[in-house]
């Protein structure tokens, strides 16, 4: 059999549950938030969203969607609005949360069920 | 002339970087993870390479959507691990080798490898989490080689083939064995393996095809060029495709290896963590 052509046009798995993929049109949507995520390497733009929220998301132009998924943290939310998790991931840290939190809260399980399953993965 | 003594690969999970930072290498949590570097210390002592070339993926601190390559090579004189936003310590900056940096750069665009170079280019756990794996106190080992990254595009889609990434491993090979003086080589890929860590599928990992893959990446890489970019995503999950590092080291080992050691632990935070060294065969 003739291995699979990997190319756009060409792969059937293009959906997989549970999974956004990160590409263009995730890209264009998501560029105000990623932006603003990314801006939080400086410690000076941590503590300028930290002291007013609202301020930063408007200087940096997420749409309502975006402003709302903060919010509420709602990381899944935030993913539908064009959040790509590595630019989220600094953006999480402002609040103290370590990827287990984040997997616990996307999943809908309490951290230690989500820790449980990565160690039941390890038995497997 | 210059040599690749070999190449090892490792994930870079950043947990990793606290883990090092309060010495919890002992700590039952992390024991089976540590386990796995002393052997690869030992071949390191051995053999004293000069040069490493890294080959990780930047998670946006070097790179943002606005400008984002798919294969970039610093040619800078020194690396700066800078801050990432959640309170990793950071470490001091690594010394370069420009001059190595652009004879790469000018051999793999000849070999029509579409290079961004990068005069300076600040580094993130990606990059410094192996060199601290590998040379305890890095940078400041004594034995710390001079530094040469290489960062692929994951963060965003298309990412480059599995078949791309192994070619990139061999023209830079090629690269770097058209350097005239003798030094000795050592190549990094970094990442992986498999780990989700965004949507409904986080906590996603999967030992079956991380086994595969570390199984046939020694004696046969290019049957793991079969694997689509999808089927990465399915089987490895989303970050799984860090494993693209590894296969871009790979390429540069040349087809005979020997494995000296590899380890494979589940979990090391949400991912499943694995590092392999392979020495070439002259």
């Amino acid at each position: 059999m003739e291995h699979p052509v990997d190319g756009p046009r060409f792969d059937h798995r293009q959906h997989i549950p549970g999974t956004t993929i990160f590409d263009g049109r995730m890209a264009m949507r998501g560029y105000a938030l990623n932006k603003m995520c990314y801006s939080f390497n400086r410690k000076e733009n941590r503590e300028a969203f930290v002291a007013d929220e609202e301020a930063y998301m408007e200087k940096y132009g997420l749409n309502e969607a975006q402003k709302q998924a903060v919010r509420e943290r709602d990381v899944l939310a935030m993913i539908a609005a064009g959040g790509n998790i590595y630019y989220l991931a600094k953006l999480a840290g402002i609040f103290r949360l370590s990827v287990q939190d984040l997997g616990a809260m996307q999943t809908g399980m309490t951290v230690e069920e989500f820790k449980r399953k990565l160690l039941e993965a390890g038995k497997g | 002339m210059a040599r690749i003594l070999g190449g090892i690969s490792t994930s870079h999970i950043p947990a990793v970087g606290n883990a090092i930072a309060n010495n919890l290498q002992d700590d039952p949590y992390w024991k089976p993870f540590f386990d796995g570097y002393p052997p690869i210390h030992a071949w390191l002592a051995e053999h004293r390479p000069d040069v490493v070339i890294n080959i990780y993926n930047d998670h946006g601190l070097g790179f943002f959507l606005d400008q984002m390559p798919t294969f970039a090579i610093g040619a800078a004189h020194e690396y700066r691990n800078e801050d990432e936003g959640w309170g990793i310590p950071q470490l001091d900056p690594f010394p370069g080798f420009p001059e190595l940096s652009w004879h790469i750069i000018e051999s793999m665009v000849a070999d029509e490898f579409d290079i961004t170079s990068c005069q300076e280019l600040p580094v993130d756990h990606g990059f410094v989490v192996p060199m601290q794996l590998f040379w305890p106190g890095a940078p400041h080992n004594p034995d710390m080689p001079r530094a040469i990254p290489v960062s692929a595009n994951t963060v965003q889609h298309p990412i480059p083939t599995l078949r791309r990434a192994l070619n990139f491993g061999r023209a830079l090979r090629k690269a770097v064995l058209g350097w005239p003086e003798d030094i000795k080589v050592v190549v990094l890929g970094t990442g992986g393996l498999s780990h989700q860590l965004d949507g409904e599928r986080a906590g996603f990992i999967n030992p079956e095809f991380d086994r595969y893959c570390l199984e046939h990446i020694v004696h046969d890489p290019d049957r793991l060029t079969r694997i689509t970019r999808m089927e990465l995503v399915e089987k490895a999950g989303a970050q799984g495709t860090e494993f693209l590092m590894w296969m871009m080291m790979r390429g540069a080992l040349g087809d005979n290896v020997r494995e000296v050691t590899r380890n494979y632990h589940i979990p090391i935070s949400n991912t499943a963590s694995g590092t392999l060294l392979l020495e070439c065969i002259e």
